[in-house]
């Protein structure tokens, strides 16, 4: 089939306008149920049968998980369960992934595997549990969104199974942590892990509990106290949450876009598309702080970062030609610091908007272009925002005569905004390399400015060109990344971004995602009689059987 | 211990020399005879009963009469006589010489084919295990008991593809086969119309005429299957499935007979005043199961049908003798589906309409026996007659599930369908109804009121023959 072109994609929803979830809040117990709605698709030409999703139901869900922090503070448990009998939910939409574009599968794995880890982080950073309630089968991403919950209960009911088929049925991996999360969070012996990724039927209650495969499970008529009773023991060992905080609505962060230019508050995006060249303006706040226990959704430490989200995930879904990011900070780092600051005091709500700093920044990390770094004077790569400057691939510092062409480290890159790899984007940076890390450390805890030949020393930035060379040299390293193989690039940069030691959400983003991107461009997935091709269509897959 | 099997377990599958058979055997059959007794006919399993035992395939071996009790009864494994050189019939390996082990990588899947359709033999009988008490007649009530065995052989059967081909996989499938319970909150039935209760012997007649039959097309498309076991095991549950047949379709005329001659009989034209069912009431009925049973088929579009079909597991009904092309390649049904609003054609690949090819195989021998209540009828003076729904009709699996249709199949809304649906369907009224008319006759040879008595009894015997003893 066809690749086809469809209109972009807007990431902006709201509760009140869920499709496929609802959405419910009882004391410090939510429950958030999919109930797919078959015909409301994101785009025509699949059916989205079995609770089976596509973006627009995951952007829900992600959707619900970022709200859930901010605006149900109260809530330590999250119950998510299926509204349909006898089905959880069948994992993502198998023609959609089919007939969708390679760029869009990879794109679409990478967000739904983002949204599972922040379900993780949920617990982590806030201390909030989600639940798995799989009230019938959960299979494929079915079963992998079950295992972002820390906890699983499956119905006994004779029918319902878990289930990860992606092997025997398409051809494919269980790409959306599935595979990971089996040995690595779930401690499922490897050969048990492999018997059940190769039986497409999965295991009922009986063995899927004897093998760790969930948690627990319950007969039918047990089925709804028993879920009361495991959430309401959870909600009752749980002391992280707040009892008494107020709520924090998230208003939208919807773009102006006039033309190929797209400006937000403190956010905008020009795109070049002679160049395939974005340029990625981040603004710093340009008034003082409010304290955090007045503070809202407005606050710039959240709106800023709220608005940098929603404009990589536009970048990655509907700018696939754009191969590079120039990034600039602008504005006063005196503020950003302050901004930083006024999270640090103790309370839930800067310890949320610290976790979301977080998470965007780790989405930074996960892009597939290239990420130049622009320091030039005026600019505010200090504190929370410095984690940009580490983050880029490259950074090109201007080394004016006047010195005052500065960044500001401080505190917060030395522990608030952890990557992937459970490292400090300085610890990364430095691989072997102490002195070089501890010195860029102590820089932080003083959070003084460091001038453009002093980073240059300090190996903070990659390159402090003066005035005299600047523009040639920047107009240079731009014009020759974008020759680069845009495959290449990705494949090298996210190997270099990640260095040292690997993590369990390491390992999704990167060994099991290369492998499934892989997989998802071999013959043996999408050539003519590939499985994943096959898959619903009368003729059955054909393999080339020789190993690779 | 020793023990004689082929004694005690009627067989042509060298049960007496195969050691993995008996050790399966040993556990699951005393498990067999406890669930006979917990869920099996209350209230009778005592009595002797003038029973059919199948105990060769030779012919005439599957039918020999005498009285048992129904515990007693010689729950046999038979298969149909292997034909030489037997061929795959249909799918991509057509042609190909049949599989007489399980392929491996049709393992999982032909064992949740096997164990899908096994569940169906038990949960009727749990569905029907009160129904002894309110038999319309002493015969009625053995052919009852007749059905009720046949199902418990008809597990048997499928036990003894999953102990002899799927290892330890097989005899975990097995015993789960006994541990679910039709109906059961917690551990159901697969299939839904299996979960149904059977409170009246209107139901019971519908449930064998449409339900079994659905069995019978279901068999007869494993039958065809590549993997030789599973065909040669089908192919002889078909002969007794036969029988259950017509005991469905004969018990229905027999009240379809009765309820007009009542209706004849009444001034005012109204069968219940005589004490017996109305036809329209007998129309509802036939309405409810047929529906009911063409789920069981599964959907109208259906992956998992092409990929059964593709793999040989499952075939057409008579693919090899009725087929001439046994690929289905490139091929496409015409399948009416929904579309804004509207039902309008569409084409769609022959392999992924295999369940609908196989329903309008089942909806056509429906038909037949249409024609054969209408006729009789037309004997009885009437001017009534009883027909099928579209298959559209009051669906809840596959593409019509979850629209409104009315009987002739056209989309009419929620609105209108909540308005008519007592006309179509057996109401609540309707069920009390039929309920209150259940009470045993016991003696020999009598009959209910509502019901018209057989034209003839069992093996040549006497309709007032005394086919239960009781005890």
């Amino acid at each position: 089939m066809a690749e086809t072109s469809f209109p972009p994609v807007a990431f902006d929803t709201h509760p009140s306008r869920y499709v496929h979830w609802g959405l419910q809040i009882d004391g410090a117990v939510a429950t958030l149920t999919m109930r797919v709605q078959e015909d409301r698709g994101m785009w025509p030409g699949y059916e989205l049968k079995l609770n089976s999703y596509d973006l627009s139901v995951d952007i829900e869900l992600a959707d619900a998980v970022q709200r859930l922090r901010f605006e149900h503070p109260e809530v330590r448990v999250v119950v998510v369960t299926g509204g349909y009998d006898k089905i959880f939910c069948a994992g993502a939409n198998i023609k959609m992934l089919a007939t969708a574009s390679h760029a869009f599968k990879v794109n679409f794995c990478k967000f739904t595997n983002e949204t599972r880890t922040y379900i993780e982080d949920a617990l982590t950073s806030s201390g909030q549990t989600w639940i798995a309630a799989l009230n019938g089968t959960a299979s494929g991403g079915g079963y992998e969104l079950a295992e972002a919950c820390e906890q699983i209960y499956l119905i006994d009911d004779g029918n319902s199974a878990v289930s990860l088929p992606e092997v025997p049925l398409l051809g494919v991996l269980p790409g959306t942590g599935g595979l990971t999360r089996l040995t690595d969070k779930r401690k499922v012996r490897r050969d048990i892990a492999d018997v059940f990724c190769t039986r497409a039927e999965g295991f009922k209650a009986r063995d899927a509990v004897k093998y760790r495969f969930v948690d627990g499970s319950f007969s039918r008529s047990r089925w709804a106290d028993g879920i009361k009773a495991r959430s309401a023991a959870t909600a009752a060992a749980t002391t992280a949450r707040p009892t008494d905080a107020r709520t924090i609505p998230l208003p939208s962060v919807s773009p102006q876009v006039e033309g190929d230019t797209w400006t937000y508050q403190y956010v905008s995006v020009r795109v070049d598309r002679t160049t395939r060249v974005a340029s990625l303006d981040v603004r710093g706040p340009t008034e003082p702080p409010v304290p955090s226990a007045e503070a809202d959704a407005g606050c710039w430490s959240l709106r800023c970062f709220r608005e940098l989200d929603d404009a990589l995930l536009r970048l990655r879904f509907n700018e696939l030609d754009v191969g590079l990011l120039l990034v600039r900070a602008k504005g006063d780092p005196a503020l950003v610091l302050a901004h930083d600051a006024a999270l640090d005091v103790p309370g839930w709500f800067s310890s949320e908007v610290r976790a979301f700093q977080a998470r965007v920044l780790r989405r930074l990390d996960n892009m597939a272009k290239t990420l130049f770094a622009i320091v030039e004077p005026g600019n505010c790569f200090a504190g929370s925002l410095a984690e940009i400057l580490f983050a880029a691939d490259r950074s090109y510092m201007l080394a004016d005569d006047a010195e005052e062409n500065a960044i500001v480290l401080s505190p917060a890159s030395t522990g608030r905004f952890p990557m992937h790899n459970g490292q400090t984007r300085l610890q990364a940076r430095f691989p072997g390399d102490d002195d070089a890390r501890q010195i860029a450390e102590a820089a932080a805890s003083r959070s003084k400015a460091i001038d453009a030949g002093t980073a240059d020393d300090m190996g903070l930035v990659t390159f402090a060109p003066d005035a005299i060379d600047w523009d040639d040299e920047v107009r240079i390293a731009i014009e020759e990344r974008c020759s680069l193989s845009p495959d290449a690039l990705t494949g090298m940069e996210q190997n270099l971004r990640f260095g040292g030691a690997e993590t369990m959400d390491n390992k999704i983003f990167g060994r099991l995602t290369a492998w499934q991107n892989w997989i998802f461009q071999r013959p043996n997935a999408v050539g003519e009689r590939g499985a994943l091709k096959m898959f619903g269509a009368p003729e059955r897959a054909i393999f080339d059987y020789r190993r690779t | 211990m020793a023990i004689n099997y082929d004694d005690r377990i009627p067989n042509n599958v060298n049960l007496s020399g195969d050691k993995r058979l008996q050790r399966a055997l040993e556990t699951w059959q005393p498990a067999f005879l406890d669930w006979w007794q917990d869920v099996g006919p209350e209230g009778f399993q005592k009595d002797d009963v003038y029973l059919r035992t199948a105990i060769s395939t030779a012919p005439g071996g599957w039918a020999h009469f005498g009285h048992v009790k129904m515990p007693d009864y010689r729950w046999g494994i038979f298969l149909e006589d292997a034909v030489p050189d037997r061929r795959i019939p249909g799918g991509d390996h057509a042609g190909e010489p049949v599989w007489q082990e399980v392929p491996g990588e049709y393992r999982n899947t032909l064992r949740r084919i096997i164990v899908t359709q096994a569940d169906t033999e038990p949960a009727s009988v749990e569905q029907q295990r009160w129904l002894g008490k309110t038999a319309p007649s002493m015969y009625d009530m053995r052919n009852l008991f007749q059905v009720n065995v046949e199902e418990g052989r008809h597990l048997w059967a499928m036990v003894y593809l999953l102990h002899a081909y799927f290892g330890k996989d097989g005899r975990d499938e097995a015993d789960d086969l006994l541990a679910r319970r039709s109906g059961d909150a917690d551990k159901p039935r697969i299939l839904d119309a299996f979960n149904q209760p059977c409170p009246d012997w209107l139901t019971f007649f519908c449930f064998t005429m449409f339900t079994d039959r659905d069995g019978k097309y279901q068999l007869g498309a494993l039958a065809e299957s590549g993997f030789d076991p599973l065909a040669r095991t089908c192919g002889f549950m078909l002969t007794e499935e036969a029988h259950h047949l017509s005991v469905g379709e004969l018990g229905v005329e027999r009240v379809l007979r009765r309820s007009a001659q009542l209706t004849k009989l009444d001034p005012n034209g109204d069968a219940r005043a005589q004490g017996g069912i109305d036809l329209p009431t007998v129309q509802k009925w036939i309405s409810y199961w047929f529906s009911y049973s063409l789920d069981l088929f599964g959907s109208e579009l259906s992956s998992n049908a092409a990929d059964f079909f593709g793999a040989g597991l499952k075939g057409r009904w008579n693919e090899a003798k009725d087929f001439t092309e046994h690929r289905a390649l490139d091929q496409y049904y015409r399948l009416p589906v929904v579309k804004n609003g509207s039902v309008v054609e569409d084409e769609v690949p022959l392999r992924n309409a295999m369940n609908e090819v196989l329903r309008q195989s089942y909806i056509a021998d429906c038909q037949r026996v249409v024609k054969r209540w209408n006729a009789a009828l037309e004997q009885e003076g009437t001017d009534f007659r009883v027909s099928l729904p579209s298959s559209r009709f009051f669906r809840r699996q596959g593409i019509y599930a979850g629209h409104d249709f009315n009987r002739e199949g056209d989309l009419i809304g929620s609105e209108a369908w909540q308005r008519q649906q007592d006309e179509w369907l057996p109401s609540a009224a309707d069920r009390a109804y039929v309920a209150s008319l259940m009470h045993a006759v016991t003696e020999p040879g009598q009959m209910a009121h509502w019901i018209a008595p057989p034209r003839k009894g069992i093996n040549g015997q006497d309709v007032a023959f005394e086919y239960v003893r009781h005890a």
